[in-house]
C-alpha cells in the first residue's frame, strides 16, 4: 500500500526520492501489462481526462493517450490551434470550460513555464504537467531514469552527461533533479552560449568538451538543437554545432568502453546525432519509448488511486 | 484484541494433505490442470499445494501467480490504491484447468477481479477454487469454493490472520482476531 505525496504532477522538483521508486515500481508491473496478449487493464474506468496541449507533440501526447487507454480512461484530446484560444480565451477560462465537462485528470503542455503550476492553485482535477516552456517535463526525466535504471540495473552512484542545448530544455532540468534525487552523479555540456548562467547553482558539472564529457560518462542523454525556442543566434551554424558537438558512432567507438546513448526525440539526424550513432547498439531510444507507456501509466494510476 | 486459534501446524498439515488427495480425485491425470496462486498472500499457499502435490503424483504441475490489483472494483474508493504485485504465468491458460489458490475467502471480490485478471490470457476450460479459511455469511457476490480448509462463521469486524512459515512466521498458525475491545 502506497501514495504519492502529490495531488498533482508538476515538476521532479517537488516530489520525494520515494515517489519516485512507487512510480518506477508501478510502471514495472505496467510494463509487463503491456506485454501480455491483452494490453489493456480496466482501473481507471471511471476516469475522464483531458490532454490539453497548448505546444506541438507527437510522442508525448500519442504516449500518454496510449496510456490512459491501456488504463481504460475515458480520453479527450485538444489542442490550441484548433480552439478558441485563438479567439482569446484565458489558460483558467478554458481548462474551467473543460473541467465543467466532468473531466478528472488534465494533461497539459503549455509553452510558459509554471502553467501547470498556476492551474493547479485553481483547479480541483489532478494536473499531470507534460511540459511547461524550458522549465520541466517530469514524465520525461522519469521515463529516462527508469530507462537507465533498467540498462544498468541501479542509477545511483552512474555518471549521466546530458549534452547539447540545455538553456532551452525543460528535459535537461527535471533529468538533472530526477538524476540527483536517485543518486547519480551529473554532467551538462554544450557550447557556452547554450548552457544556462548559473546552471552549476544545482550542482552538476559544467563541461564545454563533448569528448571529455563522453570519456566522463556511463549514460549520454543527447538533447535535440530547439531552433524554434532561438530568437537570437547561439552557434554560427548548425554545421558547425554538428561538427563540434555532433556525435558519431566513431567517436562512440572510440571512447574504448560501454556507453549509454539516450534522445528524448525528435531527433535531428545529422546535427546532434549521427545516423550510424543512433542506429548503434549503444542507443536505447527506443526502449525509452517503449517505457514511456509504462512510464505515464503508472502515474496516471497512482494520481487518481487517491480517493477525492 | 482477543485472538483465537483456528488452525495449528499439525491440523494445518492434515488439512492440506485432505485438500491435495480431493485435487487429485477430480483431476485424476492432471494433464491440464495448472495452479495459480493469487498474490499477495496466496503464492505462499499455493507453492505449499503445489509442492505436496507434485510429491503425491510424481508430475510436473505448472504453477503460476496471478495479480487482480488493476481489475479491483474498489480502485479510487480507498484512500491509498493497493500496490501491484508481480504477475508470473509461465505457460498457457487456454484450454487450461485452473485451480486458483488463496489463502482467505471473504467477500468474494478479490475472487471476481481474479477472474477478470485471468481472462487477460486467455480462456481457461475449467476454474475451481481453493481456499484455506473461508469465511461463510460474508459474502458480497456468489461466489462459492470448490475446495475449503476450513469453514469459519465469522463477522464482518473480525480478521483472519493467516501466518505461514514461508512467510517468515515461526511455526504455521492461523488466527481470527476480533477487533472489538
Amino acid at each position: 500500500m502506497s501514495k504519492l505525496s502529490q495531488k498533482h504532477l508538476l515538476g521532479i522538483k517537488d516530489i520525494t526520492p520515494q515517489d519516485i521508486q512507487l512510480i518506477f515500481e508501478t510502471a514495472d508491473t505496467f510494463k509487463d501489462v503491456l506485454n501480455r496478449p491483452i494490453k489493456k487493464v480496466p482501473s481507471l474506468r471511471d476516469i475522464t481526462i483531458a490532454n490539453i496541449f497548448f505546444e506541438n507533440s507527437t510522442r508525448t501526447r500519442l504516449s500518454f493517450e496510449l496510456a490512459e487507454k491501456r488504463l481504460s480512461a475515458d480520453v479527450v484530446n485538444f489542442s490550441a490551434s484548433t480552439s478558441s484560444v485563438k479567439k482569446g480565451e484565458t489558460l483558467l477560462d478554458t481548462v474551467n470550460n473543460i473541467l465543467a465537462m466532468k473531466v478528472d485528470m488534465v494533461v497539459m503542455r503549455h509553452a510558459s513555464p509554471g502553467a501547470p503550476h498556476y492551474l493547479a492553485r485553481h483547479i480541483k482535477a489532478n494536473i499531470v504537467n507534460a511540459g511547461d516552456g524550458t522549465h520541466e517535463h517530469p514524465t520525461q526525466a522519469l521515463l529516462d531514469a527508469y530507462s537507465i535504471r533498467e540498462k544498468l540495473g541501479d542509477i545511483a552512484g552512474k555518471k549521466v552527461a546530458i549534452i547539447g542545448d540545455i538553456l532551452h530544455s525543460r528535459v535537461a532540468l527535471s533529468n538533472i533533479f530526477a538524476l540527483q534525487k536517485l543518486g547519480a552523479k551529473v554532467m551538462v555540456c554544450g557550447p557556452p552560449t547554450l548552457l544556462p548562467k548559473f546552471i552549476a547553482q544545482t550542482g552538476v558539472l559544467v563541461e564545454t568538451d563533448v569528448r571529455k564529457a563522453l570519456e566522463w560518462c556511463d549514460v549520454a542523454n543527447v538533447l535535440r538543437i530547439q531552433l524554434e525556442r532561438q530568437q537570437i543566434k547561439y552557434f554560427p551554424s548548425l554545421r558547425e554545432y554538428a561538427l563540434y558537438y555532433g556525435i558519431t558512432k566513431k567517436i562512440l567507438d572510440d571512447l574504448k568502453k560501454p556507453i549509454v546513448l539516450m534522445h528524448p526525440g525528435p531527433i535531428n539526424r545529422g546535427v546532434e546525432l549521427s545516423s550510424d550513432a543512433a542506429d548503434s547498439q549503444h542507443a536505447i531510444i527506443l526502449d525509452q519509448v517503449e517505457n514511456g507507456v509504462a512510464i505515464r501509466m503508472a502515474v496516471l494510476y497512482l494520481l487518481a488511486g487517491s480517493a477525492n | 484484541m482477543q485472538k483465537k486459534l483456528i488452525l495449528d501446524s499439525d491440523l494445518l498439515d492434515i488439512t492440506l494433505s485432505r485438500l491435495c488427495q480431493q485435487i487429485i480425485e477430480n483431476h485424476q491425470s492432471f494433464e491440464e490442470s495448472v495452479i495459480l496462486g493469487l498474490q499477495p498472500r496466496g503464492i505462499f499457499l499455493a507453492e505449499i499445494i503445489h509442492k505436496k502435490l507434485e510429491k503425491l503424483i510424481r508430475k510436473e504441475i505448472p504453477l503460476g501467480y496471478l495479480d487482480a490489483t488493476f481489475h479491483r472494483d474498489d480502485f479510487r474508493r480507498r484512500e491509498i490504491p493497493v500496490k501491484a504485485s508481480e504477475v508470473r504465468i509461465p505457460f498457457i491458460i487456454e484450454g487450461k484447468k485452473v485451480i486458483l489458490v488463496d489463502d482467505v475467502l471473504f467477500t468474494g471480490r478479490t475472487v471476481r477481479a481474479a477472474l477478470d485478471a485471468m481472462i487477460a490470457f486467455g480462456r481457461p476450460a475449467k476454474v475451481e477454487l481453493l481456499v484455506l479459511i473461508d469465511r461463510k455469511h460474508n459474502r458480497d457476490l456468489p461466489i462459492a469454493p470448490d475446495y475449503v480448509g476450513r469453514t469459519v462463521n465469522t463477522l464482518s469486524t473480525q480478521k483472519v490472520l493467516v501466518e505461514l512459515e514461508a512467510q517468515g512466521h515461526e511455526q504455521n498458525k492461523i488466527w481470527l482476531i476480533n477487533n472489538k475491545d
